[in-house]
């Protein structure tokens, strides 16, 4: 197995949480965390990766067929299904701040502090 | 007692359903009874379990999957008294805030109802779960329905901006756990805490048990607002409706640390038993930074319900030394003490939510003296205020005396008097606000405490003896928690039984039963030492609270140097606490790799 997925992995995850903490944009911002989420696909897929398996669909394949492991893609799908609501509500959050202040950055929405 | 494990988790998610799909069908009151219902149910069911746990940990395969060979295939519930416990304050709590939005926010509609179910739902099935991936699901299906409950009210600027800093700093500790599930995944092939904890047994800690470690304590931490991963609690605090700050304050955070507990006792604990000192001085200097911080920020806010959520913040700092102190004595200190804050806590949220429907305000400098004509209110806020100090038997007091003898079993004599004043500043921020507030004591002017933006009131024909009244069953209960017979020994022994991973390996994989003896039923002894630190924190307290009313009257000889010395670090502190959440990210990110650095040069020793 190639140390390639991992760096990767790594380095996504890097990039999202670096979009995050320097964002001006509330819009973009929840993007850079679905960036920083795909790093937990990536890192997922790679674990389950079996060299030359196939997909892991057991109807009508001789058995000891060598597949990649199902449980990660549950677990990725399952990531995929909990995280979308997350994004939703956030996106949703940031529409009702521009309806209500007129901006999305969050510099400007700073009425809490201290 | 199988059948009933589910429970506490299916019937809010049912009722919730129930509720949602029979909004526009059935009658409004039916609406309302249902949400009632589902909350008292899971109450109730959650107690059935929590009694039966104690006799033996009680155990759950969903769809029949039991482990084949000692490895576990299915999803397993798994109720030890501890977890049990908190699925039981959670739903309690719940049920509480129904009860008391049912005449607080009488127009909020349905959803408000259906997301406190969910939010509760989620809670019970995080502390009952024994399955490490089915942690994260409910650990972000309680976190949606909890950021939509901050930003309940979108009308307004602040609690949009509350919600969305809590929403992304929640979710990046989400991928940080779920990171450290996969490498825990990769390691082992397991998912069920048992399994996992079981192949890592004996195998000393290499880099991939350490980033592991890191990645999962520093995302509960997050959820468990330790400082520096806590800048989001206090904006999500502050702008809540108060019913749901009780569910934030009260039982939330502690979600957070129950994480911490459970994955440390039951996974790595296998492989870091022999360091396990180097795990317990970075957690109790996290732990006791965070109490320290936590309360002098308290006593820099003016916004009622922001100075509570800051006092919480110390007090989760509190509670983390006592989990961080790795042994049986402090653990059960850290619960009672969590069981005794979540409930008084509650109570002084919802002593806000009174003010806030008879004042239309929530600022302790504009409602000075507003207070006196409502006696009865001002009784209690200073109850719950004096009973967080640490008055013996009063509250925390038995939480705060075990965590003490427990450091002091450990050999560590250094961090009581710094829980002590912790607890005492924290304390006396409430007390403060409280006396400005309810006697009109003070001036009506302050420069040293933050100002915020003002809340606009919610239904304005409120019952007041229904809100006073649930405030009070809820204060009554916590200030009994110290002399509350055999609830000392109790939780001690489900502290043992929580840190004990071979009777969890046997319970879960084999099915060994391992009854436990029934602990005696007599009002928790404490030490001299414990007393004395008791009464110091409420000393702290009252002292601080009139140094904070009438700190002009000292002279100018005493006054000077004080400002001289203490402005810059508060103008610092301020500072940090920025409100943007690109901050909040850095602090987090910047946290978790001091965290995890640290770990790696002690533990690979």
């Amino acid at each position: 197995m190639s140390f390639l997925p991992y760096a990767v992995a790594a380095w996504v995850c890097i990039v999202g949480i670096y979009g995050i903490v320097t964002s001006r944009n509330l819009i973009h911002l929840a993007l850079c965390l679905t960036v920083m989420q795909s790093s937990t696909y990536l890192l997922l897929l790679a674990i389950g990766y079996v060299k030359g398996g196939g997909p892991p669909i057991y109807k009508g394949v001789k058995l000891g067929t060598k597949s990649v492991d199902p449980v990660v893609q549950a677990l990725t799908l399952t990531d995929i299904v909990v995280s979308v609501t997350v994004i939703a509500l956030i996106l949703a959050l940031a529409l009702d701040v521009h309806k209500q202040a007129g901006t999305v950055d969050p510099d400007e929405i700073r009425e809490m502090r201290g | 007692m199988t059948w009933a494990l589910p429970l506490p988790v299916v019937v809010p998610l049912v009722a919730a359903a129930l509720a949602t799909a029979g909004d526009h069908l059935l009658p409004r009151r039916l609406g309302d009874a249902i949400g009632v219902a589902g909350a008292a149910g899971g109450f109730a069911f959650s107690l059935v379990i929590l009694l039966a746990s104690e006799k033996h940990t009680q155990l759950t395969w969903f769809g029949g999957w039991k482990p084949r060979g000692g490895a576990a295939i299915g999803v397993a519930f798994v109720a030890d008294p501890l977890g049990a416990g908190l699925a039981a304050l959670a739903s309690g709590l719940v049920l509480a805030s129904i009860l008391y939005s049912w005449s607080f926010l009488r127009d909020a509609g349905r959803p408000y109802d259906v997301l406190m179910l969910l939010f509760g739902g989620a809670m019970a099935g995080f502390a009952l779960t024994g399955d490490i991936f089915n942690m994260f699901v409910w650990f972000e299906l309680m976190g949606v329905a909890a950021y939509a409950l901050a930003g309940f009210e979108v009308s307004q600027v602040g609690p949009l901006q509350g919600a969305i800093n809590f929403a992304v700093s929640n979710t990046v500790g989400a991928y940080f756990i779920l990171t450290g599930i996969a490498l825990l995944y990769a390691r082992t092939g397991a998912l069920n805490l048992a399994d996992i904890g079981h192949s890592l047994a004996g195998h000393r800690p290499d880099g991939l048990i350490i980033v592991a470690l890191t990645l999962l304590v520093c995302g509960f931490l997050i959820k468990a607002a330790v400082a520096p991963f806590h800048l989001w609690l206090a904006d999500a605090h502050a702008v809540a409706p108060a019913p749901v700050c009780v569910l934030f304050s009260g039982v939330m955070v502690v979600v957070g640390l129950l994480g911490v507990t459970r994955c440390y006792w039951t996974v790595f604990d296998a492989s870091l038993a022999p360091q396990a000192h180097d795990v317990r001085s970075v957690l109790v200097a996290l732990g006791i930074f965070t109490a320290l911080l936590g309360a002098v920020m308290a006593f820099l806010q003016r916004h009622l319900k922001r100075l509570l959520a800051y006092s919480t913040i110390s007090h989760m700092g509190i509670a983390l030394v006592g989990v961080a102190l790795l042994d049986e004595r402090s653990l059960g200190g850290a619960a009672d003490l969590l069981l005794a804050h979540g409930l008084l806590k509650a109570s002084l949220f919802l002593c806000c939510g009174i003010l806030l429907v008879r004042f239309e305000d929530i600022d302790e400098l504009r409602l000075h003296g507003k207070g006196r004509a409502l006696p009865v209110l001002g009784v209690m806020f200073g109850l719950g205020a004096v009973a967080l100090s640490g008055l013996p038997y009063v509250g925390t007091y038995l939480g705060h005396a075990q965590i003490d003898e427990g450091a002091a079993l450990d050999g560590i004599d250094w961090v009581q008097p710094l829980l002590m004043i912790a607890a005492g500043v924290s304390s006396a921020a409430i007390l403060r606000a409280g006396a400005r507030v309810f006697l009109g004591w003070g001036p009506t002017s302050d420069p040293l405490l933050s100002p915020e933006p003002s809340e606009s009131p919610p239904e304005r024909s409120a019952s007041m003896p229904a809100l006073l009244g649930v405030t009070a069953v809820v204060l009554v209960l916590g200030l009994a928690v110290s002399v509350a017979p055999g609830l000392g020994q109790r939780v001690e022994q489900a502290a043992g039984r929580a840190r004990d991973r071979i009777a969890y390996v046997d319970r879960v994989l084999r099915s060994r039963e391992t009854p436990s003896p029934r602990p005696p039923v007599a009002i928790e002894a404490t030490t001299t030492d414990s007393v004395l630190y008791g009464i110091g924190g409420v000393v702290i307290a009252l002292g601080l609270a009139l140094v904070g009313l009438y700190r002009r009257r000292l002279p100018e000889l005493v006054l000077g140097p004080l400002r001289a010395a203490l402005g810059p670090p508060i103008a610092l502190l301020r500072a940090a606490h920025s409100g943007v959440i690109g901050d909040y990210v850095a602090w987090i990110t910047v946290g978790t790799a001091v965290v995890g650095g640290v770990w790696a040069l002690l533990l690979r020793r």
